[in-house]
């Protein structure tokens, strides 16, 4: 349902056409934005609308569509009991601002982000895998890795065993 | 850990250290950091100049592993994030699904729900309450909170067959109805609990030993609470009056009186009181709820195949360690699309290397402790 309240017109009348699409699904509202202007928008939520809580910062794997990625931030405002929810569309190979300087959560967040789907956060202080191994080869959340793959040399290499299955 | 420089040797690295610093590794195999969390630790002396977590030694995949099961098939997995508090677990994602299919579970489902979760609630605090005292050196709290935890391991064991992964819940309400004499034991466990409570304290609170372990270490303020995610006693610890069972209720939790408890210097002593208040909510909600259940069905109307429409929905609610969320993205099939966990001890954690930077080791030891952190949902 698309969604145009006070919130919206006040994100539009600030940023204009680098807010895409504003609806609302199951009641929350959800914000599609500008990958470009991720920072400076995160900025103003955090700020001048009071959304100074990131709950989760994660993101969704679309293969087939053009910009293949969903960057999906949820925010929440204790001073005002809502949440908000960003979403930057970005493609495979580009870079995705980071926010860690917006909020400190980011920076575990966007790691693991980056460990499970490869999308590198421009700016980060220490962008470098956090669950699976370093050396690691594939990014287990995208929708082209199947459940089954491994890193197979990595295994063998590590654990001196044919296949962890 | 920041300062490395080069050797001149392709993809060397060298940390540069001072003339008295020395680079230790706590765990992944150490009693005190309660399962494998390994922590970098670069010491001037005993001081914590910096400090890394090496984390995902438990990684399983869980949010993989949900892309490939029908709905109903991927309950049982959330048991297994926090497994000390299952039934918190499965209440999220219930309720998170029910969401996305604009279900609703029949109030006497919810009203059992509640008790079962808070007393859970109670049963994961005393865990906490029995380690974080041995870690400290406090031998004696930990029989005692493992007797009381016992008798609500029972109860579940009763109402569902399971005491640790219990998958208690359905998705749209309950599989079991409560067993006979369900209530009176409730009530009995819970009038026999307030006083223990008091009891623990006598132990703790004003013993020296305690308050010279925890008071002033492991400082988080509130605008670094917020600004580092802490959810859940930790932000409360550190005075941010918050708890998504008032913010934004689910399950029963509306009908109950209860209070919020909040710190004042969001130390290891405060967290500590918080809890403690915290299991004596708790056991007030139980009271209240178990008086009153409402008779009804337990099941409410969700079909035996589970299609949600397309779309997307955030549900949370206020697990024992802080916020577990559940962002669930639906294609219009039986099986999920995307399922992204919130998990509370994973980014409360993150605010670990603040916390220790300046203290001593031994500290260390009493902040992980005072985190409440379970590894198997750090890494799920």
């Amino acid at each position: 349902m698309p969604l145009d309240n006070d919130l919206v017109k006040r994100f539009k009348a600030r940023f204009g056409d680098k807010i895409h699409e504003a609806w609302t699904d199951r009641k929350q509202s959800i914000l599609v934005v500008n990958a470009a202007s991720l920072v400076e928008i995160s900025e103003y939520s955090r700020d001048d609308e009071s959304f100074d809580y990131l709950v989760d910062l994660t993101a969704v794997d679309w293969p087939k569509r053009e910009k293949r990625f969903d960057v999906v931030l949820n925010l929440y405002s204790f001073q005002k009991n809502e949440r908000l929810r960003l979403k930057a569309y970005v493609g495979e190979g580009e870079g995705c601002l980071s926010v860690t300087g917006v909020w400190s959560t980011a920076n575990w967040l966007e790691r693991e982000a980056y460990d499970m789907f490869g999308i590198v956060f421009e700016g980060h202080p220490n962008l470098k895998r956090i669950l699976l191994p370093d050396e690691w080869q594939g990014h287990p959340l995208r929708k082209d890795y199947d459940i089954l793959t491994q890193d197979t040399a990595w295994v063998r290499e590590n654990l001196g065993i044919e296949s962890g299955q | 850990m920041a300062d490395t420089r080069t050797t001149g040797f392709p993809g060397v690295e060298q940390t540069v250290l001072g003339a008295d610093e020395i680079i230790i590794n706590m765990g992944p195999q150490h009693p005190s950091t309660h399962g494998v969390l390994r922590v970098k630790l670069r010491l001037d002396g005993e001081r914590i100049v910096d400090s890394e977590c090496v984390i995902g030694y438990l990684h399983r995949g869980v949010e993989k592993i949900a892309e490939h099961r029908s709905y109903q098939q991927f309950a049982p997995y959330v048991d297994r994030m926090d497994y000390v508090a299952a039934v918190s677990n499965g209440l999220g994602y219930c309720e998170a699904v029910e969401k996305l299919l604009g279900a609703e579970a029949p109030m006497r489902a919810k009203v059992v729900r509640t008790i079962l979760t808070e007393l859970q609630r109670i049963s994961s605090h005393l865990l906490w309450l029995g380690t974080h005292a041995i870690d400290i050196g406090a031998l004696t709290p930990l029989f005692y909170c493992l007797r009381e935890r016992e008798e609500i391991l029972k109860i579940f064991e009763k109402y569902c067959g399971a005491r640790l992964t219990t998958h208690a819940f359905r998705i749209g309400g309950l599989q079991y109805d409560t067993y006979d004499g369900f209530e009176a034991e409730v009530k009995r466990f819970c009038l026999d609990f307030g006083h223990r409570v008091d009891e623990y304290e006598q132990l703790l609170t004003e013993n020296r030993i305690w308050i010279a372990r925890t008071k002033g270490v492991g400082v988080l303020t509130a605008a670094d609470a917020i600004d580092m995610g802490a959810t859940g006693p930790v932000l409360r610890g550190s005075g941010v009056k918050w708890d998504i069972r008032k913010a934004m209720p689910y399950a029963a939790y509306e009908k109950y009186e209860f209070e919020i408890p909040t710190g004042k210097n969001g130390d290891t002593y405060d967290r500590y009181l918080v809890r403690m208040e915290e299991m004596r909510q708790s056991n007030r909600i139980c009271l209240q709820a178990v008086e009153d259940i409402p008779a009804g069905p337990i099941m409410g109307k969700v079909g035996k195949v589970l299609k949600p429409p397309v779309g997307e929905v955030y549900h949370s609610i206020e697990a024992p360690k802080g916020e577990l969320g559940y962002y669930i993205v639906s294609d219009g099939t039986t099986q999920p699309y995307r399922v992204r966990i919130r998990p509370p001890s994973f980014i409360n954690l993150e605010a670990l290397d603040k916390m220790i930077k300046g203290h001593l080791v031994a500290d260390v030891v009493a902040i992980i402790g005072t985190l409440d952190i379970v590894l198997g949902e750090v890494d799920r």
